[in-house]
């Protein structure tokens, strides 16, 4: 299983915080995890588009669309940070 | 070396005192506190609600905080980041270095703040009179935080 959370704008819009879900066959970096996600359609759909700007955390550091995905990860998805 | 994340306020007399716990070889402090505005992109913000990613924060600020261990001679750093609710004038954010001389102390602290508002996960909602709004990233944020590299 992978634990997958969302933050912030993005938490909203999705309606959900946290989620577990089993690592989908053949998904195995950010890029084809978040593609998976789109799959959902509407919502997920539109806000993981491209263009969207979200950010990704792969166990808790900032990732790329390369970063590989496993079994037992934390992945975060989150608009473009705001603090300071 | 100490990184806080807490929703009370924070002094900064007592922070700074405690920092230097009476080392002679402080020779320079410099400070940081970033505070919350009253109006932001035209609007009266009545009151901001800081949303973070607990599990991360520490490890992200942490991280900040060794990178610039690693660029400059150092003899302390403190950053303290509020969460929760705060309003206009309240007190957001609190970095503190202390080294030997000026130079190093202002170039470091500067380096925490551009680099916090860039890859620490905060996230910043303000409540105004047009509504509830989170706050959007600022290419300034990100061009800031790229003359470092």
């Amino acid at each position: 299983m992978v634990n997958v959370v969302y933050f912030a704008r993005l938490r909203e819009a999705l309606g959900l915080d946290s989620e577990e879900v089993a690592l989908p066959q053949g998904v195995r970096d950010v890029a084809s995890f978040t593609q998976w996600l789109r799959s959902r359609g509407k919502v997920w759909d539109s806000e993981f588009a491209p263009g969207k700007r979200v950010r990704v955390a792969v166990n808790l550091e900032m990732a790329e669309q390369t970063t590989n995905i496993a079994e037992g990860d934390e992945v975060a998805f989150f608009p473009p940070v705001t603090g300071g | 070396m100490t990184v806080r994340v807490q929703t009370g306020d924070f002094d900064i007399s007592a922070e700074i005192l405690q920092l230097r716990r009476g080392n002679p070889k402080i020779g320079a402090v410099a400070c940081f506190i970033g505070l919350v505005r009253d109006i932001n992109e035209n609007a009266t913000v009545a009151e901001m609600t800081l949303e973070h990613y607990p599990a991360m924060t520490q490890k992200a600020l942490s991280g900040i905080v060794d990178e610039a261990k690693q660029r400059w001679d150092i003899m302390d750093i403190l950053v303290v980041h509020r969460v929760g609710t705060l309003k206009p004038m309240d007190q957001i954010v609190l970095v503190v270095v202390a080294s030997a001389h000026r130079g190093t102390a202002f170039a470091a602290c500067e380096f925490i703040v551009d680099y916090l508002k860039t890859r620490a996960p905060f996230w910043k909602k303000e409540q105004t009179e047009k509504g509830a709004c989170w706050v959007e990233a600022r290419d300034s944020d990100d061009d800031a935080e790229q003359r470092w590299h």
